[in-house]
């Protein structure tokens, strides 16, 4: 075989209490697209930050072409020819297209000429973008294209895109996978990090798995099912939710005629948005990421008032209640941000327990708190949704990401909801922990409550909803039944391509 | 009541000499919130460099070398919130209010035996022909240069934003701290140079009131100065010409209602005292109605999370 692209030895990188990579080793060859695989922490981030010049090595070494290869910084590493799209976006949305590219280059030519560039590059690869606009106003879609395009005009001979499909639409995706092709075409290396598996098997040639900081294995993607795969990464057996047969009851949330402007400049308003939820039901609300979810989630849970018939629960007005009266009569909401907005970062777990339990779990009498009764619930919390923490007096922030998730749903969950919103409920978390809170919401189905899930993913839509209906420009679809629909009909539903096309060359 | 004592050519002269301590200010302030970095302290920078300059200008006989010392004292006190801030992470509001308390009483221990000292002068500029032309004239061209380099340092700013990618690399770092850090800038190196800028300014601002605009030194002279020009700041929304503007307002209010004062309005006192700041901040805050707005990083302490 060839001298490979690049070549990890031995990578091994410490931070105080965990070992993030340890001992990983693998190889990108030419012209290869290279998944990289592996559940949150299982230290993919610091893995292609080292590669990056972000981080240094403890030990370990990396050889480009066969030659030792340490870069000092991510300019070194550009220098050398390797490019990075970043898992969250890095982008200044204050400043222009052209302005954002300018900052990705060592040395950018002229703000016109380089705006010329940035048109060829993006008709060549089928990327429209207008360089002068601001991005603060783009799409996510057309951000990650800003983003490639910055990579693409260093010419580079590797690509690092860190989880780049979490934020397109399916056409996008398919848009994305054909430039990727492209690249590999000419003859280009591209590291993908994801845990999309489908994608990674339709998209990749070979992959390396990571658990824990190890390399736990290799496999060809296009001969392994997603399962296996997965079972590698988790290094268990996967539980998949079951759903139950269930029958529907009466309409519990009751939504007619929604209009609210948004709060923030940069957000979306919702525009006559019309759906109803039945006990039991579970109604997945799909769509790209700046669609209104932020706005539809604060509507429903009481933070932006409407008109009071607009939100009907068991018949009753309750537009224009605020979150609490509405706790109180049973709509209960799970928004997507944990540290900020589902929970507060620098409080215990059972100050954050009490913040949206106090009512419907009394623990609060005549003004005072009732800690007992609060830590007690938190407590339930943890023990029923399986929270690591070494108590409810730890500080939300000092939580991983899954178990702070299975945290704030656990505690709308637990508070026995007529309905329950829940916006993300598993953005950004691992397998394991996904498919817990999943169950949840079925299980809480099952009992008769009804659940608006809001979500990015639609695998997740597609495994938990009974029916679906997307978001576009603050405009809801008309929900249809979650098992008639194809992939096709929900990307259309979602919006399209949002102008992009194939390049044809 | 006598309105005809109010000279119009005099009024607007002094205008510009009234805004300068403010504009300088301002316009470092600008510099440094651009970088993501909220400084409170200007009042405090502006103050030693006052007493910086004073004594320098005295000691030395030369106004140029006073105002190289108050810049150079501006920097230095503005490096000690740096310190703070860059370093030690320290919370920035809490840091520049101290930079403030500390900058006033350093200035009055320097100050105690320059009460009463009066200054060197600038020798007034005197351009052929156009400093003689019949009211442009006294406007504006017959003021000490310092003035005019504050009017150069706007343009500067205003050119190094818009044009230069050092201006281009400086927002980006205000804007976005942590994807400037991905892609490679030195976010604290960068920060480290706007403060110091600012620093530099206020010191020459504070400078102005002492060897110009007074001319003498008294304990807590600059009076709030700093805090109108952090104001000032915020009103024109982070954009160097619309801070002049703002500083130009302020001072030809406030000698518009010295002047009234002097000529005997039947306004009480202290309704024109305080109109300049009522006036400016209502003029610049339905100027800022449009959309632009603050760095996304200001005010946020940076550390390198890798």
């Amino acid at each position: 075989m060839s001298v490979p692209l690049l070549s990890i030895q031995g990578l091994t990188k410490a931070y105080p209490g965990v070992v993030a990579n340890d001992h990983v080793s693998f190889d990108i060859q030419e012209g290869e697209v290279h998944a990289l695989l592996g559940e949150n922490g299982a230290g993919k981030s610091t893995l292609v930050k080292m590669i990056y010049g972000l981080v240094k090595p403890d030990s370990g070494r990396m050889l480009l072409r066969g030659e030792p290869f340490a870069p000092a910084q991510p300019r070194a590493a550009r220098a050398d020819g390797i490019a990075m799209v970043f898992q969250h976006f890095s982008l200044f949305e204050a400043l222009s297209v052209a302005e954002n590219i300018a900052l990705g280059m060592e040395d950018p030519p002229p703000m016109r000429d380089l705006a010329t560039r940035i048109r060829e590059v993006s008709e060549t690869y089928g990327l429209p973008l207008d360089p002068f606009r601001v991005v603060g106003d783009l799409s996510a879609g057309e951000r990650q294209r800003v983003e490639i395009i910055r990579c693409l005009l260093q010419q580079p001979q590797l690509l690092i895109m860190d989880e780049p499909t979490s934020v397109l639409t399916p056409q996008e995706v398919k848009i994305l996978f054909e430039t990727l092709r492209r690249l590999r075409g000419e003859g280009r290396s591209i590291l993908y990090i994801s845990h999309k598996l489908e994608e990674i098997r339709a998209l990749c040639d070979h992959a390396t798995i990571l658990r824990q900081g190890r390399n736990v294995g290799e496999c060809t993607p296009s001969e392994t099912t997603a399962r296996e795969m997965a079972e590698m990464m988790v290094g268990g057996i996967l539980q998949t939710p079951r759903r139950a047969g269930r029958e529907f009851g009466a309409v519990a949330l009751d939504v007619t005629g929604l209009s609210v402007p948004s709060p923030s400049a940069f957000g979306t308003a919702l525009k006559n948005v019309h759906f109803a939820v039945r006990r039991g039901e579970v109604l997945g609300i799909g769509g790209v990421a700046g669609n209104g979810q932020d706005e539809l989630l604060a509507v429903l849970s009481g933070e932006i008032p409407a008109d009071a018939d607009a939100v009907r629960l068991n018949d009753v007005p309750v537009g224009h209640l605020g979150p609490v009266a509405r706790r109180r009569l049973g709509l209960l909401a799970a928004p997507e941000e944990r540290l900020g907005h589902a929970a507060a970062p620098d409080m215990t777990l059972t100050e954050n327990a009490l913040l949206t339990g106090s009512v419907r779990e009394k623990l609060e009498r005549n003004g005072f708190i009732r800690w007992e009764a609060a830590r007690a619930f938190a407590e339930r919390i943890i023990a029923a949704f399986d929270v690591r923490t070494p108590g409810p007096d730890n500080a939300a922030r000092s939580l991983s990401g899954g178990n702070l998730q299975k945290f704030v749903i656990g505690r709308e969950v637990l508070q026995d909801p007529v309905v329950l919103v829940v916006n993300q409920p598993t953005w950004g978390v691992d397998a394991a922990a996904a498919a817990a809170i999943r169950q949840a919401l079925l299980d809480l189905a099952a009992q008769g409550t009804a659940v608006v899930c809001i979500s990015q993913d639609l695998d997740e839509l597609m495994e938990i909803s009974d029916r679906f209906a997307a978001l576009n420009e603050g405009r809801l679809s008309a929900p249809r039944p979650t098992a008639e629909l194809s992939v096709e009909e929900i990307g259309l539903m979602m919006g399209g391509a949002h102008g992009m096309e194939v390049a044809h060359v | 009541m006598d309105l005809s004592a109010i000279n119009p050519v005099l009024l607007l002269a002094s205008l510009m000499v009234a805004a300068t301590p403010i504009l300088l200010a301002a316009i470092g302030e600008l510099v440094v919130e651009k970088a993501g970095v909220l400084n409170l302290g200007v009042e405090g920078m502006m103050i030693v460099g006052a007493i910086a300059g004073f004594a320098t200008a005295v000691e030395t006989g030369s106004p140029w070398l006073g105002f190289v010392a108050a810049a150079a004292g501006g920097a230095v006190l503005s490096a000690l919130f740096a310190l703070l801030t860059l370093v030690a992470l320290a919370n920035q509001v809490a840091s520049g209010l101290a930079l403030t308390l500390f900058g006033l009483g350093l200035s009055a221990l320097m100050g105690q035996s320059y009460v009463g000292v009066k200054p060197p002068a600038f020798a007034q500029l005197d351009i052929p022909v156009l400093s003689d032309l019949p009211v442009l004239g006294p406007i504006l061209f017959a003021h000490d240069p310092v003035l005019y380099l504050g009017i150069a340092i706007v343009a500067g700013v205003w050119a190094l934003l818009k044009y230069t990618r050092a201006g281009l690399i400086l927002r980006a770092v205000g804007e976005n701290h942590d994807a400037a850090h991905a892609l490679g800038y030195k976010v604290v190196r960068i920060r480290l140079l706007a403060i110091l800028a600012g620093g530099a300014c206020a010191g020459l601002g504070g400078a102005y009131i002492s060897l110009v605009r007074v001319p003498q030194w008294t304990e807590g002279m600059t009076a709030g100065a700093g805090w109108i020009a952090l104001a000032l700041v915020v009103f024109a929304s982070w954009k160097p010409w619309r801070v002049l503007l703002g500083a130009w307002l302020f001072g030809g209010i406030t000698v518009l209602q010295l002047n009234l004062q002097a000529a005997g309005v039947a306004i009480p006192v202290e309704y024109l005292a305080m109109s300049p700041y009522l006036v400016t901040i209502l003029v610049l805050v339905i100027l800022s109605a449009d959309k632009s707005s603050a760095p996304a990083s200001l005010g946020r302490n940076f550390h390198a999370s890798t």
